[in-house]
């Protein structure tokens, strides 16, 4: 038995009835990426229009499907395939407003935007994502930048990196991730899978030597997918250097240095740059933490500044991947939260920590992990007994990171469910260890 | 688990070194726990580190990373790593008697 909006109940949510004679409130979304678009998508289904305003802030109008970066440098996807407006994503009642956020005034209940013009919440929604800050990293943006040293995490980046690829006939191409957290961080790991495919069937495998470099102990930070995955890379020759937390970055000399002073050479870098939260975070007093992240219950996904600001996906300072599966998993919580907030309702601490992520690994095959703040990633079948292999390589999952860019589209962003797919992770169909 | 003596006093540490139970610690044990991470003597700066570590941890529930150290705790982190050669978060952690700091996913 479901109860409306407690549960995760298909199309069935609480309405926000007004009483009469009360002035609607305003929510104000900041950031129209995958949370803000489909949490204002949700919040539009299950508020009525006199009881709700519901407004985007974003700085631009473009809308980059990110997951299709990874596939550019390899030329399997066009950077026009991966953008569409922002303001077409929205439904009808959401009002989209294009212009910079100078900052945010918690005391005032204001978003002051560049230019001076104030924007007055009564909740306001962060979900202005991460941003790269190359230039933390010294000597990154330096000279070699765009030359020799790359990254994919951005549409011109990948694209200049399909040139470099392209172009590249041997010698040490080096993956590496400058620091945690990153979005999406198996994307590393998966370029370095797509690379081996990539000059396998230039017939150039063997005149490139691979190397996967991370600040981390092992491949990935938990043990089942650390071992499936540190396996994978040594099926297809890419050796892994752990535990080296670059420092600088010598694009000319073709070497990265670590704080504690080991190289790496290179005659190819693709790097993943630290990330950092919006600088509109940071110059807000009361905000963010040290590195622009908003302080957020991981539960309720309400922020711990203010009672009235919620967080969605990676602008949160959440213990989950900075990825989109987890905002669109996130995202009827953040909803029914609101919702209830502003009912003066107690507030649903329902959030579970969901990932879920295809990962690429070449040959047209990929895996799939699906995992949540207390279950690491498994082996088995998502979403239950019958389904798609997990922590497994099968063709079927690549069909599905495939199929992926349509149900983002139409099914995610509107803030719809994916059939058979729930908020909360599944356990049946994985193999879960004896209690 | 297992115990071990610091300054005479008997704590329990886990597989990895890390104290179990923060509330044992007392600031004449972390010399010796430095020994053990090769660093023979506790300096001014090594004490700023340490001392901001179990701040944080109080008052967050969690050690900062290396990056958040180096924009907090008044130490850069290059300085960070002639502190603590072996790993600044890691090892400051553990001579402070605090938990692993959190890594990200």
């Amino acid at each position: 038995m479901c109860r409306p909006g407690r549960d995760d109940c298909l199309y069935i949510y609480p309405l926000y009835p007004p009483h009469p004679g009360t002035v609607a409130k305003r929510i104000v979304v900041l950031g129209g990426g995958t949370g803000g678009t489909l949490v204002a998508n949700r919040l539009r289904r299950m508020l009525d229009r006199d009881a709700a305003e519901i407004v985007v802030i974003d700085a631009d109008d473009e809308h980059v499907y990110q997951p299709g970066l990874l596939f550019m440098p390899f030329g399997k996807a066009g950077p026009g395939s991966l953008t569409r407006p922002r303001h077409r994503q929205f439904r009808s009642g959401v009002a989209f407003r294009q212009a910079a956020v100078d900052r945010v005034d918690l005391d005032q209940n204001e978003v002051l935007l560049a230019g001076g013009t104030r924007v007055g919440y009564d909740v306001l929604v962060i979900a202005t994502g991460a941003r790269l800050v190359p230039e933390e990293t010294e000597g990154l943006t330096g000279p070699g930048w765009m030359e020799n040293v790359f990254t994919f995490y951005t549409l011109d980046g990948a694209v200049a990196l399909r040139r470099a690829l392209a172009e590249f006939t041997g010698g040490r191409l080096a993956v590496a991730v400058m620091d945690m957290p990153v979005k999406c961080p198996v994307a590393p790991l998966e370029f370095c899978f797509l690379a081996d495919s990539y000059f396998r069937e230039r017939g150039i495998r063997n005149k490139v030597e691979l190397t996967y470099i991370t600040p981390l102990d092992g491949a990935f930070t938990k043990p089942v997918c650390n071992r499936e995955l540190s396996g994978l890379l040594e099926d297809k020759g890419v050796s892994l250097v752990t535990e080296f937390n670059t420092g600088e970055v010598d694009g000319a000399g073709g070497r990265l240095i670590s704080f504690d002073g080991r190289e790496a050479g290179f005659d190819l870098a693709v790097v993943i740059p630290l990330h950092g939260g919006q600088d509109y975070v940071s110059r807000s007093p009361g905000l963010g933490d040290a590195l622009g992240f908003v302080p957020t219950d991981q539960w309720t996904l309400q922020s711990r500044v203010r009672p009235n600001v919620f967080v969605i996906g990676d602008a949160a300072d959440i213990p989950t991947s900075k990825a989109g599966s987890v905002a669109h998993f996130a995202g009827g919580v953040v909803a029914r939260n609101i919702a209830w907030y502003l009912a003066g309702e107690p507030l649903d601490a329902a959030f579970d920590g969901h990932t879920n992520c295809f990962i690429e690994s070449g040959s047209g095959k990929a895996l799939l992990i699906d995992f949540n703040y207390e279950t690491e990633p498994l082996t088995g079948r998502f979403p239950g007994l019958v389904g798609l292999p997990l922590l497994r390589q099968s063709r079927l999952n690549h069909l599905g990171k495939l199929a992926f860019g349509w149900l983002y589209w139409h099914v995610l962003l509107p803030g719809r469910e994916i059939p058979a797919v729930r908020s909360r992770m599944p356990a049946a169909g994985k193999h879960l260890p004896p209690r | 688990m297992s115990t071990v003596t610091y300054a005479g006093t008997e704590v329990t540490v886990n597989d990895e070194g890390f104290f179990a139970d923060p509330q044992q610690w007392l600031e004449e044990m972390a010399p010796m726990i430095a020994r053990q991470e090769g660093i023979p003597e506790l300096t001014e700066r090594h004490w700023q580190v340490i001392k901001f570590m179990r701040h944080e941890y109080e008052t967050k529930g969690t050690g900062p990373t290396v990056r958040v150290l180096g924009k907090t705790s008044g130490v850069p982190v290059k300085e960070l790593y002639q502190l603590f050669p072996r790993g600044p978060a890691k090892v400051a952690a553990k001579i402070a008697g605090i938990p692993k700091p959190r890594g990200c996913i």
